[in-house]
């Protein structure tokens, strides 16, 4: 009894609120809402913004994920808690660093300028503030696999005749495939529902870096109804990842 | 082969020809596993290894041609039985297809064509060994390596999978190592015993050899029990040996028989050998007669080797070989309880 009521308090703080969203969408506007041309933009852009930062996260964290796990690389532990950092450091804190460093007046600005590829109020600064909020989920759950996964497949692969990146190929990516997926769910869904570092280091310009998330957000100011049913749609998108998840996470 | 090695872990010097079984025996912790690893590139060690006619001491391990099978047999999960055959043909270039009607090939002489489909996860224990063996074996290795390939298997399993190696093994193109903890392995599969103690070889040399003149108290007691080869009858075991007389037949009964005409190993621990100065009487035993051969004490106990045809070692008390007047030889009788006597089909 002492554990069952803080358990279903816990469960109305995580249902309630969720089910108020569902009671308050306006369901029949929903067609034309989705019609409707900045909504079209913010969810292409975050379709395409969040897909870039997985694919990023991916090519990225795999190889980063193999280094933490299997290397004996100096620094490799201060480097594993580096990568976590992001983890629990608010978003809003990370658009500011990022402005920092890729900013025009960031610590690599006037080499960016000199370049004429500032990322910082352009997609491609959407897509790097949400790499770096989603990149350490996926390197964590690699990392996670790889740690756990026995050598003697590898070994036995490398006596068959099996170069390292054969054995890499064919071996190791295929047998933690699983959780390469499971990160790179779990870092997708971060990237698409990234809020704080998307607008202080890309803004929110529409059709430029307006993604949903920040749609919303300016949508509850002057057509709440609008925001609301826009945020089911994005509830709708995290039920289906979370049930894509669900056979690997038993 | 030729391979002098040394490692943290181990040092050897060793010489096997092409086809030669040498069964690794050894305390655990001895450096079985590690001799293993370093003559496949898996451990660093210094020294030659020298794969028909070539060293491949200084080649990364993938460039040695080893087949390996580890302890845990570490089937690929993701791939089909067939596919696991296949890998290391592919690995050395060979064209998906001619890579799997080779390994199908593989499968089939081990008796399992009908599985090249599955995954490792659907097989059994003897299936998920045949198919390391296939893996191992098919790319045509210069050194075959098998860490325990038979401890995790039950006792049925085990002796059947025991029969294919020895049949797939006899006369090939590579020397094999074979690690075991099993005397019956040594007696059915073994050309050569390389007794490893502490990092170190102590004995390198034929199974009667070292069952006969073994350097150290752990493999006197792994290889000290009787193991007769033979063909399997009605009532126990043909053997057929070379006697002090030339060739010769006998016959050792055991309680429990295999279906006439099985090749088979009978085995039978020393301590279960009795040993008298007058033909001894009753019926449900093996008698054989022969001089008094070897003596050698082992703590309270004497071990005896008896010239009889087949010859066979017996354990007795001091106090017995004294009463039996052991040391003054002579021709003594060995009986065998036939309830002592486990026929192994080969």
């Amino acid at each position: 009894m002492l554990l069952v009521l803080p358990a279903v308090a816990g469960s109305a703080l995580l249902l309630i609120p969720l089910a108020a969203l569902l009671t308050r969408t306006p369901w029949s506007r929903l067609s034309d809402l989705l019609g409707r041309a900045d909504v079209q933009q913010a969810l292409w852009l975050s379709l395409r913004c969040a897909g870039a930062a997985t694919a990023l996260s991916l090519l990225l964290g795999v190889p980063l994920a193999w280094v933490l796990a299997r290397t004996r690389l100096p620094g490799r532990r201060l480097l594993r808690g580096l990568v976590t950092v992001p983890l629990v450091l608010p978003p809003v804190v990370g658009g500011v660093a990022l402005l920092l460093a890729f900013g025009r007046r960031g610590v690599l600005g006037p080499l960016l300028v000199e370049a004429g590829a500032v990322p910082a109020f352009t997609p491609w600064g959407v897509v790097l503030a949400e790499s770096f909020v989603a990149l350490p989920f996926l390197v964590l759950t690699v990392e996670g696999a790889l740690a756990a996964l026995s050598l003697a497949s590898e070994e036995v692969a490398g006596t068959l005749g099996a170069r390292p990146g054969r054995v890499f190929l064919t071996v190791t990516l295929p047998t933690i495939a699983p959780s390469v997926a499971a990160g790179a769910v779990l870092a997708g869904a971060r990237a698409l529902g990234e809020f704080g570092a998307t607008i202080t280091f890309a803004g929110s310009l529409p059709g430029r870096t307006q993604t949903v998330p920040l749609l919303v957000y300016a949508l509850l100011q002057d057509d709440p109804p609008a925001a609301y049913a826009l945020s089911a749609v994005l509830l709708a998108v995290s039920v289906l990842l979370v049930l894509s998840l669900r056979p690997r996470l038993r | 082969m030729r391979a002098s090695i040394t490692s943290a872990l181990v040092r050897a010097d060793l010489v096997a020809e092409p086809g030669q079984v040498v069964a690794v025996v050894g305390p655990n912790g001895a450096g079985k596993t590690s001799l293993l690893r370093a003559l496949a590139g898996l451990l660093p060690s210094t020294g030659t290894v020298e794969l028909a006619g070539r060293d491949v001491s200084a080649l990364p391990l993938h460039a040695r041609g080893i087949g390996w099978v580890p302890q845990s047999p570490s089937l690929f999960a993701h791939l089909s039985a067939r596919d696991n055959a296949g890998y290391a043909l592919r690995a050395r270039g060979m064209s998906r297809r001619a890579a799997r009607t080779a390994a199908d090939e593989w499968l089939r002489r081990l008796g399992i064509g009908h599985l090249g489909d599955s995954r490792p996860g659907a097989l059994s224990g003897g299936q998920v060994a045949r198919v390391a063996l296939a893996r191992a074996l098919a790319a045509d290795p210069a050194l075959v390596l098998l860490d325990e390939p038979l401890a995790a298997l039950d006792a049925a399993t085990k002796d059947e999978v025991r029969r294919l190696l020895r049949s797939t093994l006899a006369g090939g193109r590579a020397p094999v190592l074979v690690v075991t903890h099993d005397p019956v392995d040594v007696a059915a599969l073994a050309d050569s015993v390389l007794v490893l103690e502490d990092g170190a070889v102590v004995q390198h040399g034929s199974p009667a050899e070292v069952a006969a003149r073994p350097r150290s108290a752990w493999v006197a007691g792994l290889l000290g029990q009787n193991a007769w080869r033979g063909i399997a009858d009605e009532t126990g075991l043909r053997t057929a040996s070379m006697g002090s007389t030339g060739h010769v037949t006998g016959h050792i009964a055991a309680a429990e028989t295999l279906p006439a005409g099985t090749p088979a190993l009978a085995l039978c621990e020393p301590a279960a050998v009795t040993l008298h100065r007058q033909r001894p009487s009753g019926s449900a035993r093996t008698v054989l007669a022969g001089q008094v051969g070897e003596l050698r004490s082992l703590g309270g106990r004497v071990r005896v080797t008896v010239r009889s045809d087949p010859q066979v070692t017996a354990e007795v008390t001091v106090g017995a070989a004294t009463e039996l007047g052991l040391a003054d030889g002579g021709l003594v009788w060995a009986a065998i309880k036939a309830t002592e006597v486990r026929l192994v089909a080969l």
